[in-house]
Order: C-alpha cells, then structure tokens, then sequence
C-alpha cells in the first residue's frame, strides 16, 4: 500500500497543453512524482501527444488539437495518476564533474559558507558528499537546477543581481545548485566553477542532462582545473555512469 | 548555389522559420518568427513550403542582392520597399533580378517585416530548423557582407500574386484564455486587468512585450512566492513590481512570476506587431472559446492560399503590374497570362 498522495491539480497551458502539478510548494516528493509521471506519459503513447516536459513541481502534456482534444488527452492523464504508483525515484545516470573551489574561481563561497554555519572547507565537503538530483531543467536551455543541498544550506538569493558570471559557473540558493549556462546576470551567488558545458547546439546530442539525474562534485585544484579547461578533448572532464 | 548578399542591415534581421519544437524539456523554447502567420502569407504568396526560412526585420530593413533572379515576398510589417528604384508593395510577390539591389526601409506599420525568397534560405540546420534562437546562442545577427545561400526559386514564371493581408498592426483587443495561475489573481484584479487601456512599452525584444499603464496595479494574491513552473509562448506575466509582460518566441521555458492568462496563438501577432506605444486591450475567453479558435497552420495556409489573388486579374492593379515588369526584366511577357 503507498501512502496516500494529494490529488495532481489539472489546469489548461496554452490551447495545446494541459498542466498536471502536483503541489504549489517545492518538495522532492513532488518533484520526483512530476518527474517519474513525466516518463509514464511519455511512453504510455498517447494518441495526438506532442511534447512532454517537466519542471519542479509539474508536467505539460502537450498534444495536437488536430488528432486529439483536451477532454481525452485529461481522461487520459486522469487514468494514468488513478495507476500512480510510488515514483521509481532511482536516478538512470551519474554524472561526476569536477569543480574548483579556490580563490580565483569561487569568489563568495567565504559568504555562503558563513551564512551556512560552515568553514569553506567544510562547505566544500557537504558538496561534494552530496548527491543532487537534476530536478528542473530551464531558464537557459540545457540548465540544470540541482537538488537538494541539506536543510541549513536554505540561503536566500542576493537582493541585487551579479552582472555575469563565466559560463560553467557553480552558483548556489535555496538548497539548490546551478551548473551556469550561458553570461547573464543572477541573483544567485557563485561558489565554484566547472568547465562543464550544459549545452552544446552544434552537437549530436545538444543537451548533457535529463531531469532526474544524479550529479556529484569533486572538488579539484585550480591548477589542475586550469589542466581541464585547456583540454577541450573532454566537457570538462565530466564523465557520465549510466546506472540502470 | 545561389547566393544573398546582405549589402547592408538594421540591427535586428535574423533568418527565421516556424522554430524548433520539440526542446521545452530541455530549457529551449520553440522559437522561430515573431510574427508566424507572416510566414504563412508568404508561402501563400509564393506558392511554397512554409517551413521554408525566411530574413525577418525588426523595424527596419536593409538592402539584399542576389546570385540568381528569383521571386520574393515581403509580409508582415508594411516597411517601403524597392528594386532598384521601383517601389515594391507588401504581401506581393516581385522579382528579384541578378545584381539587382532590393532595399527595404523602416516599418511604417508593425514591428516584424519579412523577406521570403521562393527558394528560402538554405543555411545549415540546427537541431532541424534555420531560426536564428540569439537568446539560446544559436544564429547571429545578420550584418553587412553577410551571404547566405539561397535554394534556387522552383517556379520563376508563377504569376505574381497579391494577398489582402490580416490587419494586426494596430493594437486593439486581443484575447487570452484562463492557466494554471489565473486563479491566483483574484476577480478584482482580472477585472482591473481587462478593464485597462494597455501601451506597448519601448521595452520589448523576441523575448517579450512589456505592457505600460498608468492606473494601479495588478498583484497576484501570494506576491512572489510561487515555485518557478513551465511557461508558454503568449503567457502574460505579472512581475513583482506589477508591470505585466506577455512572452514571444524566444521565452524563458520556466518562470517564477504568476501569470495572470496567456494570448491565444490567433491573436499572438497582434502583440509581436504592436509598435512601442501601440493600445492594447486583454479579453477572457473561456477555455471551450479559446480551444474553438485552435487552427493548424496546414489549414490556416489553405485558408490564405484561397485568398491569394493574380495581380493580373484585378484592374486595379495594372499599375503596378507595369512596374514589376519593368523590374523585372526576365518575364517571359506572356506567363502573366496565368498560362
């Protein structure tokens, strides 16, 4: 018997989409059932089903209002969370991406640590003893919004925005890690650095992760990281387990 | 291969073609041109596949020559337009000859103007489209010296055709249809919402529109604290301070702002083409209303196809008719005959 779960809220997302969220708060029981449900319609074929995509909390099941309509394609997704089962919240694959957490590359990992109650170096232990899961994907294409960090890394964002930040950048708030896509600003604040490259558009495969994948940090010197970004043979010296 | 030289340019033309759906899973929003149905008319126009890319222009055109004579549409936008010296109307299609210069001016009326050439453009695709995505990195601006290649034209003698095109370039009521967060506005605050004479701000790109008024404003009942969720094209956010944005084709695909309904796909041109100051007004529709307006693009180039009009046949147009031969200088003299 699974624990009762609340009842998804079913609501219209533009003329071709329905959105299936399952909570209005930020939970990783949320996040993993948006996630786990977002791989059931995607192979449960639905007839006249386009594009399917997950974020924190939610699914959009998109569909062609030629072949379909939006009464079916709820039926549909009513029956399939009537089937819910208890999300497989097994990550498929493990990436590990190095990271540098010296002075050059992480300018205020001083100030999260402190407002963590941590020495840097202890911050730099709970990352890198910390799985994260990719629990969203979005804002750039290809960025991962990584989670979650333990409860007493809740740190709000910065009230005014960082010009820019490198792309690579390991940035952090609210629980969460940010593996940084592309030069913008944030409010988020930057605590390390990766050479790893989230998105690559002239590539085969554009995009490295998918949402529910594992990611660990390891924590490599800035000499041996400037090592990494000169070796452009490798993303970063990434390296991708698939698991199941 | 064909060959289109870009002599000079504003600083907004990028190639454009109907986006590339397919990566909202991925953080990449579909894309493509601004203003679609302008594509479509194009492809009515010239007889051609609208997947086809096209040069889109924002406010202002620039000045193209090409390797080999070949048909051309300008849609969207009204923005003068002439060959060597000879005016060239909007939503017509005109021939382009070899070496000949093809300068395109400000838009008069509207944002978004395009040029579609009947071969199209035929630069390398990206993950299956042509569309210049400059948020996402993908494409670039296009400036002076560029060349792109050009498909060759695959009906240079079709009799040239005119298209009463959609007026949508002067604001007005455009409706929108309830989503996931309309609730989270109260009926007083959707009521204000729809109640309110809106501007096009000055501030707006492929991304979004900001709207500007001058009377209170409208907040969501939680403020802020909303988890981030998926967003679409045409969804209207509400940020903190209030100010509403409706969102374009190169959107963000997840927003933490409450969105307070979202633009149905009909009457999305209206907002891409509405120029800074341009009024414009938001309708609820009910869902069942707004999921009767949904229209394939198949059906809706059916729709302009049986819309289009052989300049040939209608008096009015001798004029003109003159001119685009005397532009053109490569008609046979007879195909405009229809034959």
């Amino acid at each position: 018997m699974i624990a009762p779960q609340s009842q998804p809220e079913l609501r219209p997302l533009g003329i071709d989409g329905v959105l299936v969220r399952f909570a209005r708060t930020l939970t990783e029981a949320a996040n993993a059932r948006a996630i786990g449900f977002c791989e059931r319609i995607k192979v449960a074929e639905i007839t006249g089903v386009t594009e399917v995509a997950s974020s924190l909390v939610s699914v959009r099941v998109g569909f062609d209002p030629q072949l379909t309509n939006r009464t079916t394609i709820e039926d549909a997704i009513e029956r399939l969370l009537t089937s819910e089962q208890a999300a497989d919240n097994e990550p498929k694959r493990l990436w590990r991406i190095p990271a540098a957490f010296g002075p050059d590359f992480a300018p205020q990992l001083h100030e999260v640590a402190t407002l963590v109650g941590l020495t840097p170096a202890q911050a730099i232990a709970e990352i890198e003893a910390t799985t994260v899961r990719v629990i969203a994907i979005g804002f750039a294409p290809g960025q991962p919004y990584l989670g979650m960090l333990p409860p007493a890394w809740d740190v709000p964002r910065q009230s005014t925005l960082t010009d820019s930040l490198p792309r690579g950048a390991l940035i952090c708030a609210v629980r969460q890690l940010i593996v940084w896509a592309a030069d913008a600003p944030t409010g988020w604040r930057h605590i390390g650095q990766t050479a790893f490259r989230v998105y690559l558009p002239d590539a085969p495969t554009p995009f490295a992760f998918e949402p529910g994948d594992a990611v660990q940090f390891s924590a490599v010197s800035d000499s041996e990281f400037r090592d990494i970004q000169a070796n452009t043979d490798t993303n970063g010296g990434a390296t991708c387990e698939v698991l199941r | 291969m064909a060959e289109l030289s870009i002599i000079s340019a504003g600083n907004g033309l990028t190639v454009q073609d109907l986006g590339r759906p397919g990566w909202k899973a991925q953080g990449l929003s579909t894309g493509g041109a601004a203003d679609p149905l302008a594509l479509l008319e194009a492809a009515s126009l010239l007889g051609i596949a609208p997947t086809q890319a096209v040069i889109e222009m924002m406010g202002f055109g620039g000045r193209f020559s090409v390797s080999e004579g070949t048909r051309f549409a300008l849609t969207g936008a009204a923005m003068e337009a002439d060959v060597d010296g000879v005016r060239i109307l909007p939503n017509t299609t005109s021939f382009l000859p070899a070496g000949a210069t093809l300068t395109i001016g400000a838009a008069k009326a509207g944002v978004y103007g395009y040029v579609a050439f009947a071969g199209g453009v035929t630069t390398p695709k990206i993950m299956d489209s042509r569309a210049a995505h400059l948020t996402a990195g993908i494409g670039k601006r296009l400036q002076a010296g560029d060349t792109l290649p050009l498909g060759a034209d695959p009906d240079r003698m079709r009799a040239p055709q005119r298209l009463r095109a959609e007026d949508r370039f002067g604001g007005g009521v455009v409706r929108i249809m309830p989503g996931p967060q309309t609730d989270f506005f109260d009926q007083n605050a959707r009521d204000a919402f729809t109640g309110t004479t809106f501007h096009r701000s000055p501030r707006g790109n492929r991304q979004g529109i900001r709207l500007d008024q001058t009377g209170a404003e409208f907040g969501a009942k939680d403020g802020l604290n909303h988890v981030s969720d998926l967003i679409v094209l045409g969804d209207i956010q509400i940020t903190g301070a209030g100010v509403p944005y409706v969102l374009l084709a190169e959107c963000q695909t997840i927003g933490g702002y409450p969105r307070i309904g979202s633009v149905i796909p009909a009457d999305l041109p209206k907002i891409a083409q509405a120029a800074p100051g341009t009024p414009l007004q938001f309708q609820f529709l009910t869902l069942e209303e707004a999921d009767a307006t949904t229209q394939s693009q198949a059906a809706k180039l059916r729709q302009l196809t049986q819309l289009c009009q052989p300049m040939v046949r209608d008096p009015h147009d001798i004029a003109d008719l003159l001119r685009y031969q005397l532009i053109s200088g490569a008609t046979r003299g007879d195909d405009l005959e229809g034959s």
